[in-house]
């Protein structure tokens, strides 16, 4: 593998990246998944960077898992984003910043949508005004969450407390990236570093000190594909996608997967438990299997943060054999309790690696 | 007044021209040197220009020809004895800087600062070959053994080696047509007519060094258009067993071992197909390639939609640009084999003749 090819096709998709003043659009699922990621995410951009992030809470979902799942017509989400930027609009904000992946997809589809066909854009800001009787303006930038860690991950490495490096080896960590079909997969002029070969996350990997991890099925799908698990017949094949990801990458012996997308983390985390539980098969050394983290997790991290606050005990992939190569200090007895020190509770089934 | 001195094919050409002229030929591949040395056969001061250092052109390339392995060598040696015995003027290391139309007459101003003044002016520049790293999907230029058709024509030369990882000759080898060709996501839509047939040589080649590989080449159709294309074809099958899968690849990764997964459909059986190989071979297309474009604009020539010059008629006027005095001679008009670009290059030396004859 020649790095010199990859940073050739790199530098062919660079994207601009807002600086400052976003309008932060957040994941529905997320919020269950890994509640504590977009938590993080404002954190390090309030009171690390110092940037002037707002989120309106009359937002919704962008009705893209409904859209894709066939349920939501095109005219019906198209006046959901104009919403959307409705709230943007009149709150002064003119730059996008999208926590979900799937989110990111719709709405660059609906703009570019509109580019193509401006009738329709004419149609929609029609429906919102009935509808509402609001207006908006397109956002004049639209950046994914991670386009902005990224965009600042240098800066999170100066001031980081910790480096992705096994701290008993002195060497770098091997690090899985999977940035989710819908950030570049549509429309790879929209991704940092493209669709086949994208840099977003090996960008923040490579500035924090890990070694990124190329793959055979690195482009595969993890396993959600909204019809792969929104049905619950078709979940076996959800499971096979993500194990066919697994089995590529283990001859790697990755020591984390780093991940893009509500979605992707759910299922490389889930899915690993479950083939734990069904084939008594796991990835990593020792019995143990390889931690799944979001981007905002890495990159708190690497700044330092407890473990338990940012939500890693939500995780059913263990993160501690992460941890432990990092040498963070993390008491496990805190793992499941509040702040105030009350139980949050264990989880009824135990997590892979155990 | 014109010359009445017939003119019968090229050999015609070679009779004493009364009325000698200066023609212009951008280009000193095959089809520039042809087109050259038939017009100064019929007694015309030709000037050519080149802004590589050597004549020739991408022939100095390639090592075997289709459809019947004739060494690159055999076309290009009477190429250079024509370049070396013929009396025409040669400008290396040069490029036109502007081309200005008086009366009957271009003036043309060279990145040597020297002023041409010509009456006719033949565009040969030829086509540049599609840049495999633009089908980032492949990773040519990022795996280690993924290499163009331009690449294994280099390793088919007594110099080259045909290793994999390790050392080892590879075992498992699979070609992929129409690479920049017929295909939306690069832009190019028209197919380079040449692919095809340089795959199933170049597949045959590989056999015959490595009688233990199993080769594969992977295709939309196959366009075995001239003669003893389709039998070149059928020998590959038979006699070679080679494997012609059609189907386009969707990627290719790089695996621990360095080999290559690669996926694709088998369109006749309509399943998906995974397999691993040691080599991926990118058949390449023409491209008309920034050379041709520039020149095209400082001489003010409309190109086609692909990038390729634009004829007066297709039909019977080939050698014609739309400006009136300055022709194409081989594939800066489409992409073609060497045979074609021989006999292009040589009507385009006619076709010049003729007009000079009607028009001056």
């Amino acid at each position: 593998m020649k790095k010199e090819g990859k940073i050739q096709v790199w530098q062919d998709y660079q994207k601009e990246i807002a600086d400052d003043h976003y309008f932060y659009v957040r994941s529905c699922i997320r919020q269950n998944f890994f509640p504590g990621s977009e938590q993080t995410f404002l954190k390090i951009l309030r009171k690390e960077l110092n940037k002037d992030i707002y989120e309106n809470p009359h937002h919704t979902s962008c009705s893209g898992i409904g859209y894709h799942s066939d349920i939501v017509p095109f005219d019906t989400i198209q006046t959901i984003i104009a919403r959307q930027f409705a709230l943007m609009t009149e709150a002064g904000y003119k730059n996008l910043a999208v926590s979900c992946i799937t989110s990111f997809g719709i709405y660059n589809e609906i703009i570019e949508t509109w580019k193509e066909f401006p009738d329709e854009l004419e149609k929609v800001r029609t429906f919102l005004k009935k509808a509402t009787g609001r207006e908006f303006e397109i956002p004049q930038n639209v950046a994914h969450a991670s386009d902005i860690v990224y965009k600042f991950r240098n800066k999170i490495s100066s001031i980081g407390k910790n480096r992705l490096i096994n701290q008993k080896t002195g060497q770098p960590l091997k690090i899985v990236e999977h940035i989710g079909c819908h950030y570049s997969k549509m429309f790879p002029c929209k991704g940092v570093g493209g669709a086949e070969f994208p840099y977003v996350l090996a960008g923040m990997i490579e500035s924090w000190g890990g070694e990124v991890i190329d793959y055979p099925e690195r482009r595969h799908c993890c396993g959600f594909g909204f019809r792969q698990y929104l049905i619950m017949s078709n979940r076996g094949y959800s499971v096979s996608n993500s194990r066919k990801k697994f089995e590529s990458m283990e001859p790697y012996h990755p020591d984390a997967i780093v991940s893009n997308c509500p979605g992707c983390p759910m299922f490389l985390d889930r899915w690993q438990y479950v083939i734990q539980e069904m084939e008594n098969k796991t990835y990593g050394p020792n019995g143990q299997g390889i931690p799944v983290l979001t981007y905002e997790e890495l990159a708190g991290l690497v700044l330092g943060y407890n473990p338990w606050d940012m939500g890693m005990q939500m995780h059913q992939t263990n993160v501690e054999p992460l941890l432990d190569k990092m040498e963070i200090e993390y008491n496990p007895d805190l793992k499941y309790t509040r702040k105030d020190g009350k139980m949050i509770g264990k989880p009824m089934m135990v997590g892979c690696g155990w | 007044m014109h010359n009445h001195v017939e003119m019968h094919g090229h050999a015609s050409l070679q009779k004493k021209n009364l009325y000698m002229k200066h023609i212009v030929i951008i280009g000193s591949g095959i089809a520039g040197i042809e087109t050259a040395s038939a017009l100064t056969d019929a007694g015309h001061w030709v000037t050519v220009i080149e802004k590589e250092v050597h004549v020739g052109g991408k022939l100095n390339n390639w090592t075997y020809l289709f459809p019947d392995f004739t060494p690159a060598e055999e076309i290009t040696k009477p190429l250079f004895s024509k370049f070396r015995e013929k009396d025409f003027s040669f400008l290396p290391n040069t490029e036109i800087k502007t081309v200005i139309r008086n009366n009957n007459k271009f003036s043309i101003e060279t990145s040597g600062n020297q002023q041409l003044e010509a009456d006719a002016i033949v565009l040969a520049t030829g086509y540049e070959l599609f840049d495999a790293r633009r089908k980032e999907e492949y990773g040519y230029k990022i795996y280690d053994h993924v290499i163009t058709s331009f690449d294994l024509e280099q390793l088919f030369k007594p110099e080259g080696k045909l290793t994999v990882a390790f050392g080892k000759h590879p075992k498992r080898i699979a070609f992929v047509h129409c690479v920049g060709s017929r295909d939306e996501k690069s832009g190019n839509h028209y197919c380079s007519k040449v692919c095809c047939i340089t795959g199933v040589k170049q597949a045959i080649e590989l056999k015959k060094r490595i009688p233990e590989a199993e080769i594969f080449c992977f295709y939309i159709d196959l366009r075995m258009y001239d003669k003893h294309f389709e039998e070149l074809y059928r020998q590959a099958q038979e006699k070679y067993d080679i494997q012609f899968i059609r189907g386009r690849l969707s990627e290719a990764s790089e695996n621990i071992d360095k080999s290559l997964l690669i996926k694709a459909e088998d369109t006749l059986s309509g399943r998906p197909l995974k397999m691993n190989v040691d080599m991926l071979v990118l058949l390449v297309g023409m491209e008309a390639g920034e050379g041709t474009t520039t020149v095209a604009r400082t001489c003010g020539v409309s190109c086609e939609e692909s990038g390729f010059l634009k004829t007066q008629d297709s039909f019977l006027k080939s050698n014609f640009s739309d400006q009136e005095g300055i022709f194409l001679a081989g594939s800066c008009f489409a992409p073609m084999s060497v045979h074609d670009t021989i006999l292009h290059a040589r009507s385009a030396a006619q076709e010049v003749n003729d007009w000079l004859k009607n028009n001056n």
